[in-house]
């Protein structure tokens, strides 16, 4: 009888809720072990056409079978620098586990499991070592330190490059640190692999600000060869209600970056504050608003709603969030569309006005858009409105890079192998494609860093 | 490391810095900030660039002590060294010949003001300077004002130097003498620049104003700082920090900085009762 996918160990809900310890605890060695021997070590192994950075999964999964977890995570640190984060936050279902011949008939094999094991088991004996690495010379500057920068940095690093991270805010890892929540991605890790990387010989250069501090070209007469340019899609937007800029409505981007860099929610061990009132509401159906709500909760709102203008069915979150903020009490206002934000006379928000929507017919693009029912006005009483509606890319490289050619929504435009209309200039990530996945903008520093490979040789 | 390599004291709980920070002091122009967090537990404050030296590669700083993180960097000394110092951060002020500039500053605001005063001065502009404080003690940088404006006046709340009166009086009386003025630029708390917004808007002078509303990243990720203008959101840290007077929302900045007052108290432990949050 095969043995049935090894479920993740998790807080309990009731617990969780109150502390930002991580929910998933993660296998134990019985565990892996068995989810392990569940793998049939395809020849073909389909399961590697859905991992964007291409790790081998069988090889890596044959050697946890065998015990050689540190070998393991090397095997798949040959590809990807990150796994103790990929582990995490990729959306598996739609990628690598997608593909896995074993879901064909029951659950495929729990590969971001596996590769979390492998990851967190070898930092946890601190025996990893880097190769030895040959220097060829050559110097590239990455701009941004998100999952497509230390990617794309850890990758040159790899074929003997001499690479150097810019990064504006005061700690690297873009929204691995100031975005995801403590809860779903411990930053501890986040620095333990950002560490590796820099054990790679990729130096860091935190608080410089590429547009302000430097510019490309000033980067290029620095000596840079080539450039990279992984700056994310971090411009927060607002609905363009009224009420938007009454205390107590925040952007997503704002509210999580002072819990999670700023580390707010131990105020005032560290002084940035944070405002969060009884009653919140969260704008947005993302992974972005599943993050706001459920850290809202865990700051002691104790009623937090989650206001999507769609249903259910057509949220973009991973359906993992989705069910972990439901146990932990987030509720759920579909079909719901904000039109105004009330205030107090001291200028605090005390409520948030609604429209109930309804789906309508799908349109040219086979998605139904949602319209709202005449007369369906009712008041949501938070005092707390926080926005995660999406990001667009910050205007500041392009407008500081003569050039360098962007799209109407801002994103940079580049070919299939990253290059921009400047020579020598590449892009990835959410800047070229707008806000999408950790584990998509980790697949573009891949071949971005192949295609500067091939430009400048090794 | 950015490394302090000078401190002054200009006024009680008013203090200067030199720090040595290259990129910065090689890029900088009037009217742009930084961003900086003291250590590791620090939080990030964003101050003026008040001065710079490109030669030497060197900053200068100057703030007011009115909460946990400037008392705590009032408490530095020359060698000590900030964890993090960000910028140059917002636009540039555009500087150019506009014929007569009135340069207001109110308090800590003062030091913002003087290095625009003197790129509006080495523009070919006649400059007159119009520098504020609630008294004597408090008033700040009135040697370098007077070195690069054509005319300084000087006010005090209590009268304990110059005249007596608002930094809009002097302002005031110009206008209604019908001197000729081509810009006014005012930088201090809000509510004085409001009142200059509300002095030249009827002269339609035109007048440009530096908020400081609450910022966090500083690099436009958050909006945290985002003000009304010309009843459209813009971002200060990005957009700004420099705006048309006549078309902010005053009030709705104002309301936005009260936003953590009673984190602040808590933080400090003052219990509300010190003067830092009047």
């Amino acid at each position: 009888m095969p043995a049935l996918r090894q479920p993740m160990p998790e807080q309990p809900a009731a617990e969780r809720v109150r502390n930002f310890g991580e929910v998933a605890l993660g296998y134990t060695e019985e565990q892996a072990l068995r989810e392990s021997s569940r793998c049939l070590q395809c020849k073909a192994a389909p399961c590697r056409t859905g991992c964007p950075v291409e790790v081998d999964i069988p090889a890596f999964i044959a050697l946890i079978r065998q015990g050689q977890y540190g070998a393991a995570a090397d095997k798949i640190k040959e590809k990807n620098s990150l796994p103790a984060i990929c582990g995490r936050v990729c959306p598996q279902e739609t990628q690598c586990e997608s593909h896995c011949v074993l879901g064909k008939k029951g659950a495929p094999v729990a590969i971001g499991r596996l590769e979390r094991f492998a990851a967190d088991t070898q930092r946890q004996a601190g025996v990893s070592t880097p190769p030895a690495l040959s220097r060829n010379g050559r110097r590239v500057a990455i701009v941004g330190s998100g999952p497509a920068g230390l990617t794309c940095a850890g990758d040159l690093a790899l074929a003997g490059y001499a690479v150097t991270v810019f990064e504006a805010l005061h700690q690297p890892g873009g929204v691995l640190v100031y975005g995801i929540p403590e809860f779903r991605l411990p930053k501890a890790i986040v620095q333990a692999e950002i560490d590796y990387i820099r054990r790679l010989g990729v130096r860091i250069e935190t608080n410089v600000v590429i547009g302000k501090t430097l510019s490309v070209d000033d980067l290029f007469a620095e000596g840079y060869q080539a450039v990279f340019i992984g700056s994310g899609a971090g411009a927060p937007q607002f609905m363009n209600i009224p009420g938007e800029n009454l205390n107590g409505v925040y952007s997503a981007n704002e509210f999580l970056t002072r819990v999670n860099l700023m580390k707010a929610y131990r105020f005032p061990e560290h002084p940035t504050p944070v405002y969060i009132g009884k009653k919140a509401a969260v704008i947005g159906g993302g992974n972005v608003a599943m993050d706001a709500a459920r850290t809202a909760l865990r700051l002691g709102a104790e009623t937090v709603w989650l206001v999507y203008r769609r249903s259910e069915a057509e949220m973009p979150a991973r359906r993992e969030e989705i069910e972990h903020a439901k146990e932990e009490g987030v509720i759920f206002k579909l079909l719901t569309n904000p039109i105004k934000i009330n205030g107090t006379a001291q200028g605090w928000v005390d409520g948030l006005e609604c429209l109930q929507m309804e789906l309508g017919e799908p349109d040219a693009s086979g998605r139904r858009s949602p319209v709202p029912v005449a007369g369906s006005n009712f008041m949501l009483s938070a005092d707390t409105v926080i926005m995660a509606i999406g990001n667009t890319p910050n205007p500041l490289i392009p407008q500081t890079t003569p050039g360098l050619i962007v799209t109407r929504k801002g994103t940079i435009v580049v070919d299939e192998h990253g290059q921009t209309s400047r020579p020598n200039v590449y892009a990835g990530g959410d800047i070229v494609t707008g806000a999408a996945t950790v584990i998509s903008a980790m697949g573009a520093g891949k071949r971005a860093a192949k295609a500067i490979r091939a430009a400048l040789g090794q | 490391m950015f490394t302090i390599l000078k401190k002054q004291e200009l006024a009680p709980s008013v203090k200067l810095f030199v720090v040595q920070a290259p990129l910065i002091a090689r890029k900088c122009q009037p009217g742009q900030f930084v961003i900086l967090r003291i250590d590791e537990d620090g939080e990030r404050i964003p101050l003026t660039i008040a001065d710079f030296d490109r030669a030497a590669g060197t900053i200068t700083l100057i703030f007011q002590e009115v909460g946990h993180t400037t008392r705590q960097l009032g408490r530095l000394s020359a060698g000590d060294a900030l964890l993090d110092l960000a910028g140059p951060l917002g636009k540039a002020t555009h500087i150019e010949k506009f014929g007569t500039v009135v340069c207001v500053g109110g308090g800590i605001g003062v030091a913002p003001v003087y290095p625009i005063a003197r790129a509006y001065k080495e523009a070919g502009n006649k400059v007159i300077s119009i520098i504020g404080a609630r008294n004597a003690d408090l008033l700040i940088l009135e040697q370098e004002m007077a070195t690069i404006s054509d005319v300084l006046y000087i006010t005090t709340d209590d009268g304990s130097k110059g005249r007596k009166g608002l930094v809009i009086d002097p302002l005031k009386e110009m206008l209604a003498a019908g001197e000729k003025i081509d810009l006014v630029m005012a930088i201090g708390p809000v509510i004085m620049m409001k009142s200059v917004a509300e002095v030249t808007r009827p002269y339609g002078v035109h007048t440009i104003v530096s908020l400081n509303p609450i910022m966090v990243d500083g690099t436009g990720m958050c909006g945290g700082c985002r003000v009304s203008v010309g009843n459209k959101n813009k971002f200060a840290c990005v957009d700004g920090p420099e705006f048309n007077a006549h078309e902010v929302d005053f009030d709705g900045l104002m309301a936005r900085q009260k936003m953590y007052h009673s984190y602040e108290r808590r933080e400090h432990r003052c219990g509300g009762d010190c003067s830092c949050h009047r």
